[in-house]
């Protein structure tokens, strides 16, 4: 096997010393983590070794030599390097040359014991940036996030090892370049964390802070889930309001923040904080709104040109009904029914308009204090407002239920008496249609009754398609202000912006690219991240939202619409229908 | 080593297949496609203006000419950035894995990476395309709860879509690869 050796490009223009790193003898694989340079005394060596070997659970040794010739070529050092495998035993031992020229290198392996076959030693040098495979997190993680530190550090396969690894042994990299300890190592440096007294003090503060804000919360949920609130008309009306569910939406979200937990894994911790861009985002949008609303009296405006809105669309109703009372489209429907549909709908519109106005007067206060929930973020505003709208849209509600109501009557009349037409009947016994002998009178009644019904149906269709089609435009503006809310509840924030900014963060694998090549030289190689594509960070780390996906498919909704039964809006909990 | 040799793809277009051995365990293969030709980029654009100009001289408004513009410039941005594919490379390491590219004409690269613990096989299949039968090249993955199913199929070069001799010449050079591995793998 082709025998590859891993090799930070932060130790490329390192001076000579000894190559420490871990070998993989499965894959063949040497994994150089630092370069310990000269002068050095073996032993010490060996103790730093033998730590972080206890540190990290990984098994790192001595796995060469490394010569990096600045100079004239120095024959004493080649002899000096030689002789220090014999200090460091391992198999193979790497001697690894950088030239002058510093484009080609020269690596060797050599066998101890067994001299090697001719064809074995094939060496790929592989180049990777130290920091970047540190730091980055392969997708689908290769180690279950469960498996316990210390219990039994299976390492992974393939190169995944090679990561495994390189993050195992963080102990290594915490020495500092310009530390005066026994050995000098070369390897991966982080500039530093700036020190600054604010961070200092917000890290000190954050752990009393969660706690207070914990316990504030609990108590707002004990105060949620008090029995008065259990009670029939207000548990019903908080199953029904979409604000009431975006509240309790929230405050889980808050009470995950706010938890004093630790997050175990980096799948929760991006979950977190996910959660706090995603409250953050919304507050922001929601004190744009407010300061939008509250600025230069435009509540006003809005509730003088809500209540006109309001009466118009009752007049364009009343309208409707009156074309619908005559003859709609040229098609000739049965008078009386149609006069006695149209009076009843016409009625009611009529109430609705007097409800409306006695309302006009505390539109206006009732909208400022709308307007102030915006601080609760944007999509409390927003699920207010739908619910507003599902309010103010009551009467057409009410129109459709009436219609699809008297509409599935008639439909399942027609089916009964259509299988009496032709001698059948519904066995609820036996769940099946069974043939049946009927009386002449029966039949004779259930016959007129047939007929009488059919030739009603076109009227009552007709006022059922009308106001289904209306219902429906309700129900869109709904969905879509759910679906607005939904986006703006789940879209995984914190992650699109590690993925923008630091795309070695969430890696879906690895690429290489083949770097200038001379024949009789070892093949080097150039390993970078390969980042996950911006649709995978939004699937993987969506966070999840509050149950509101589409009931019915398009075929079962155009089947429930032609058999009557009532269409409620998309957003319904799923606990309701068990 | 590297040489080129003049390929043609099933509708009968040209590719140039660029073959690169670096050493004996690593080769790459280049297949490109012809660039967009000025032609037909200048048939769509003017398609799409007439018929703007066609309903304009019909509604009188001037947002329609400015919609075209818009639709034709973003259109070919997108035509360009997600779809039209320039350049499709195959990089093949022993015992590290295979790695698949496609450059797309905008510059932008898309990227996958097989480990060789993973490959089971590389073969050239058949398949029905439109009122066709095509040979394409893929790569079998390997089942990693049972250990001679194939959990997965990879087509490569599925844009240039080359002819069954173009395929002939990778197939052999990969499976020289895969013959070495194996035999490495089977007695270290």
């Amino acid at each position: 096997m082709v025998l590859k050796a891993f090799f930070p490009t932060c130790c490329a223009s390192a001076d000579s010393g000894l190559l420490v790193g871990r070998w993989v003898p499965e894959q063949s694989c040497a994994v150089v983590l630092a370069v310990a340079h000269f002068p050095f005394i073996p032993i010490q060596v060996k103790q730093l070794l033998a730590q972080v070997r206890q540190d990290s659970q990984v098994g790192v040794a001595v796995l060469g030599t490394w010569c990096h010739r600045r100079q004239e070529p120095e024959e004493s050092l080649g002899h000096f390097l030689e002789g220090l495998g014999a200090v460091f035993p391992h198999e193979p031992w790497l001697r690894l040359c950088r030239e002058r020229g510093g484009t080609f290198w020269r690596c060797e392996a050599t066998h101890r014991q067994a001299p090697c076959p001719p064809g074995e030693d094939q060496v790929m040098l592989i180049f990777y940036d130290q920091r970047q495979v540190l730091l980055s997190q392969l997708h689908p993680p290769a180690v279950p996030p469960y498996r316990h530190v210390g219990a039994d550090p299976t390492s992974p396969g393939g190169l995944a090892a090679v990561f495994h690894t390189v993050a195992r042994c963080e102990a290594l990299f915490r020495s500092d370049r310009f530390d005066e300890g026994p050995v000098r190592l070369s390897h991966w440096q982080s500039e530093g964390v700036e020190a600054s007294i604010l961070a200092e003090l917000a890290k000190r503060a954050s752990g009393p802070i969660c706690l207070l804000l914990a316990g504030l919360l609990s108590l707002v949920s004990a105060v949620g889930a008090c029995r008065v609130f259990k009670l029939w008309p207000l548990s019903f009306l908080g199953s029904k309001l979409s604000t009431c569910e975006q509240l309790r939406h929230r405050l889980e979200h808050l009470r995950l923040i706010f938890s004093t937990k630790k997050a175990e894994n980096p799948a929760q911790l991006m979950r977190k904080a996910n959660t706090v861009a995603s409250v953050l985002l919304d507050v922001a949008l929601g004190l744009l709104l407010l300061s939008w609303l509250h600025g230069r009296s435009r509540i006003v405006h809005l509730a003088d040109t809500l209540i006109p809105v309001a009466d118009h669309v009752a007049e364009e109703l009343q309208h409707l009904l009156q074309w619908l009372m005559g003859a709609p489209a040229g098609l000739k429907m049965n008078r009386a029914l149609d006069q006695v549909l149209g009076r009843f709908f016409l009625y009611h519109i009529h109430l609705w308009i007097s409800y409306i106005h006695l309302m006009s007067p505390f539109v206006e206060h009732i909208l400022w204090h709308v307007g102030l929930s915006a601080c609760l973020g944007l999509t409390v505003a927003l699920s207010l407002l739908s619910d507003i709208i599902a309010l103010l849209t009551f009467h057409i509600y009410c129109f459709y239920v009436y219609g699809a109501r008297l509409y599935r009557l008639k439909i399942h009349g027609l089916s009964s008496l259509w299988r009496l037409f032709r001698g059948k009947k519904w066995n609820a016994l036996r769940r099946r249609v069974d043939s049946c002998s009927y009386d002449l009178d029966q039949l004779f009644i259930g016959t007129l009754l047939f007929t009488i019904l059919l030739f009603l149906l076109p009227t009552t269709a007709l006022y059922y398609l009308v106001f289904t089609l209306l219902r429906l435009l309700v129900v869109a503006v709904q969905g879509l202000i759910h679906l607005l809310v939904d986006l703006i509840n789940s879209l995984p924030l914190y992650s699109l912006g590690l993925r923008l900014c630091r795309p070695y963060r969430l890696a879906a694998g690895v690429k290489f690219r083949v770097l200038e090549h001379e024949a009789g030289r070892p093949l080097r190689l150039l390993m970078q991240i390969n980042p996950l594509p911006y649709c995978r960070v939004v699937h993987t780390y969506r966070l999840p939202s509050c149950g509101c996906h589409p009931q019915h498919s398009w075929g079962s909704l155009c089947r429930r619409l032609f058999s009557g039964e009532l269409i409620y809006p998309w957003r319904q909990r799923s606990d309701k229908q068990d | 080593m590297e040489d080129e040799r003049s390929f043609s793809d099933i509708c009968g277009g040209r590719l140039a297949l660029q073959r690169r051995y670096y050493s004996p365990s690593c080769r790459e293969f280049c297949l490109s496609c012809p660039r967009l030709s000025l032609r037909s980029l200048t048939a769509v654009t003017c398609t799409v203006w007439l018929a703007a100009y066609g309903l304009f001289s019909l509604c009188e408004n001037s947002m329609i000419l400015s919609a075209a513009i818009f639709i034709t410039l973003l259109g070919l941005l997108g035509y360009l950035h997600f779809v039209k594919i320039d350049q499709e490379t195959l990089l093949i390491i022993d015992s590290l894995g295979i790695q698949m590219t496609s450059s797309y004409a905008s510059g932008k690269e898309s990227t996958t990476f097989i480990e060789m613990g993973k490959v089971k096989d590389i073969v050239i299949n058949e398949a029905i395309y439109m009122q066709k039968v095509i040979y394409y090249l893929c790569i079998l993955l390997k089942d990693p709860v049972e250990p001679h199913g194939i959990s997965q199929v990879v087509p490569v070069f599925q844009s240039a879509k080359p002819r069954l001799d173009c395929l002939i010449e990778v197939y052999r050079s990969c499976q020289e690869i895969l013959a070495q591995q194996k035999a490495t793998s089977t007695n270290p």
